[in-house]
């Protein structure tokens, strides 16, 4: 699916819908559920900062949460993701309990990696999340190594490596999507383009309108840039993509359009947003839409608001669980560094 | 027992892993057809293939990423940077991403991969080409630095990295590849984090690394020839994990000690090494501990101006004996 894109705001965002029937209904319940289920984990992500039980920075997905919860439903076990800093949303949606990224966040020692990562580097190698990246672009070219690593051991799994728009700026993206494409890997790149690098618009820092997709022909790709608010959308563009990487045909480059609610970060409120700019995406809510759309299509209500208590009472479970967890041992500051499980670096 | 230059035991070492065990799989620029820009990897591809022995775009961040995808998920990728210099536009994987994603991570994520570089001056390449890179790489908990000065010891030293269950770093010397030393038959692995005493001496200890090596050893025995002094020289071999120990122990015994280092000398490897040594031998010392090292210049490319900048047998005999008499 190609649309013209202007990066700046709706027009952009293709007004075509995938209602094919071949999604199913368990599928679709898993998508309704995965993107309430992060709306609901992230804010209350944001409200555990506000009380200051979530020290250091955070990089919320809400208003995102279509692509992360496409993506995964899309994916099969022992698949792989590589995230963003921005990545509370595609670990959450691999299946990692909330208590454990919650924990993460709060530095207790219930956390992903008892508090030795935080929120930027959320890992689940058991879950298929191979980590979180903070260095923009860094995990382009991992990415492409996990998935050089399938080819070679003629293993099955496909890697989804995810990424905002700013990234699509810095040497790392290039380079890996020319690896990618040499060496037919089985990777999927997936571009979050909510409109903004950070504090400015990508439109402002790119050469063209599209960031990822208006790159796809220098590298022999298809320029796929799709609705990254409709969920359904999501999930059969990545279905073909992960069907694609698994009959050996290489990668692909696919461009979410896609809005952020909150600012990059937890110190930045957003203000260089145009006024009614957030209003008009919140007309578009990804969870709204997906709703209606399941009203429509007949879905009985009493199972969509059972799914809806369900996530706030295991959001709530976590979240008081994190309250009484204790923060790490001390012991712990000294392990991990090396693969005999400290830090001796001489005798 | 055979005679092998540098050089060849850079392709035995790879070509004994890569037999040893499938997951090996070698990477980088040239590496493949052409058998590497310095021919230290000419063989590989016609031994094992073409799947396993891949030619890179020169796309340095893609080298080392794709090295450490592939690490994390269960090769043993050894990744070639043709130039150490040029990690510095992939250092990012160096400081940020190899030492940090297993603690980060709380212990699940694992590296183990070896990045070959081909380092240091001598060549007449100038200042990008040139440049000794063992501090660029220590500096970072989580990362092995190893740098061997002789044939027997690429073979063993590279085995060792890559069984290592850490990313190391491996640094080739360019102007040691047309060396030669005798190597014996058969596999040869070593231990990573073991000092060698290449010569014994009473009156000094000499500390080296690479090229400074050989060049140490030729110094040693004009020390003794012409002057008298007997020093002690150690190849330090392994930087991280590093055999204090075998230093200290030298020290303790000559109660003086010399590095000879390559690279410019704020930070070079041997500020750490003479910091140990005035942390914990300070009272074994009848003499202050002295760095011979590149002066704090980029390298440049004449001949006549390189050989004065790389510590040079004479200026190693020079400095000692100087400093021993002071």
């Amino acid at each position: 699916m190609v649309v013209k894109a202007s990066p700046r705001g709706l027009a952009a965002v293709p007004t075509e819908t995938v209602r094919e029937d071949d999604i199913g209904e368990a599928k679709r319940l898993e998508l309704y559920r995965l993107q309430v289920l992060i709306r609901d984990a992230e804010q209350r992500a944001y409200d555990l900062f506000l009380q200051n039980l979530v020290k250091g920075t955070s990089h919320l997905s809400l208003g995102q949460e279509a692509v992360a919860a496409g993506c995964a439903a899309a994916m099969q076990p022992g698949d792989l993701s590589f995230c963003t800093y921005r990545g509370h949303a595609h670990t959450l949606a691999r299946g990692v309990p909330v208590e454990k990224v919650l924990g993460e966040l709060m530095g207790r020692d219930n956390g992903l990696m008892r508090g030795k990562g935080g929120s930027m580097h959320l890992t689940s190698v058991e879950h298929g999340v191979m980590g979180s990246y903070a260095i923009i672009g860094a995990h382009l070219p991992i990415a492409c190594g996990a998935a050089w690593r399938a080819q070679y051991k003629k293993q099955s799994d496909v890697t989804t490596c995810f990424f905002g728009d700013g990234t699509t700026n810095i040497g790392a993206f290039h380079e890996a999507l020319n690896f990618a494409v040499i060496w037919k890997l089985p990777v999927v790149f997936v571009c979050e383009n909510n409109l903004y690098m950070e504090y400015t618009p990508i439109a402002d820092v790119t050469a063209v309108p599209s960031p990822a997709g208006d790159r796809a022909a220098a590298y022999g790709l298809p320029k796929i840039v799709i609705d990254g608010n409709d969920a359904d959308v999501v999930f059969t563009t990545m279905r073909a993509a992960y069907d694609k990487a698994r009959r050996g045909e290489g990668p692909s480059l696919i461009e979410c359009l896609t809005y952020r609610y909150s600012g990059h970060s937890r110190a930045d409120p957003a203000k260089y947003r145009p006024a009614g700019e957030l209003e008009r995406w919140k007309q578009r809510d990804p969870i709204k839409l997906y709703r209606r759309r399941l009203d429509e299509m007949g879905f009985d209500a009493g199972k969509l608001d059972a799914i809806d208590a369900d996530v706030r009472r295991i959001v709530d479970e976590a979240t008081e669980a994190c309250k009484k967890a204790p923060p790490p041992s001390t012991d712990l500051l000294y392990t991990d560094v090396y693969a005999d499980g400290g830090s001796t670096w001489r005798n | 027992m055979a005679e092998l230059t540098y050089r060849d035991a850079v392709a035995r070492g790879i070509a004994q892993e890569m037999a040893r065990d499938e997951d090996v799989v070698f990477l980088g620029e040239d590496i493949a057809k052409a058998g590497g820009v310095f021919k230290a990897t000419v063989g590989l591809l016609e031994q094992f293939g073409p799947l396993r022995v891949r030619d890179t775009p020169i796309s340095e961040q893609a080298i080392l990423g794709a090295a450490m995808g592939a690490a994390m998920t269960g090769l043993k990728p050894i990744a070639e940077i043709m130039f150490a210099d040029f990690l510095a536009v992939c250092y990012d994987y160096i400081a940020n991403e190899f030492p940090k994603s297993r603690y980060m991570t709380n212990g699940q994520a694992k590296c183990p991969l070896v990045v070959r570089v081909g380092s240091g001056g001598g060549a007449r390449f100038g200042a990008q080409h040139s440049q000794s890179v063992e501090n660029w790489c220590m500096q970072y908990p989580g990362l092995k630095v190893v740098a061997p000065s002789s044939p027997v010891d690429v073979i063993g030293l590279l085995a060792a990295s890559v069984r290592d269950p850490d990313p190391v770093i491996f640094v080739e010397h360019k102007s040691l590849y047309a060396t030669k030393g005798e190597v014996p038959d058969g596999e040869i692995v070593d231990k990573l984090g073991v000092a060698r005493v290449l010569r014994t001496g009473s009156d000094c200890t000499i500390l080296a690394l690479g090229l400074m090596v050989p060049r140490s050893l030729a110094a040693a025995e004009k020390l003794a020839a012409e002057h008298g002094v007997q020093a002690e020289v150690i190849d330090v071999r392994s930087l991280v994990p590093l055999d204090a120990q075998t230093i200290l122990s030298s020290v303790a015994k000559t109660n003086r000690v010399f590095t000879v280092e390559e690279n410019p000398r704020v930070l070079g490897w041997g500020a750490e090494i003479m910091s140990i040594v005035a942390d914990e031998a300070f009272y074994d010392l009848d003499g202050p501990p002295v760095r011979i090292t590149t002066p704090h210049i980029p390298l440049p490319a004449s001949d006549i101006l390189e050989d004065l900048a790389i510590p040079s047998v004479a200026r190693i005999t020079e400095s000692v004996r100087r400093s021993l008499s002071a």
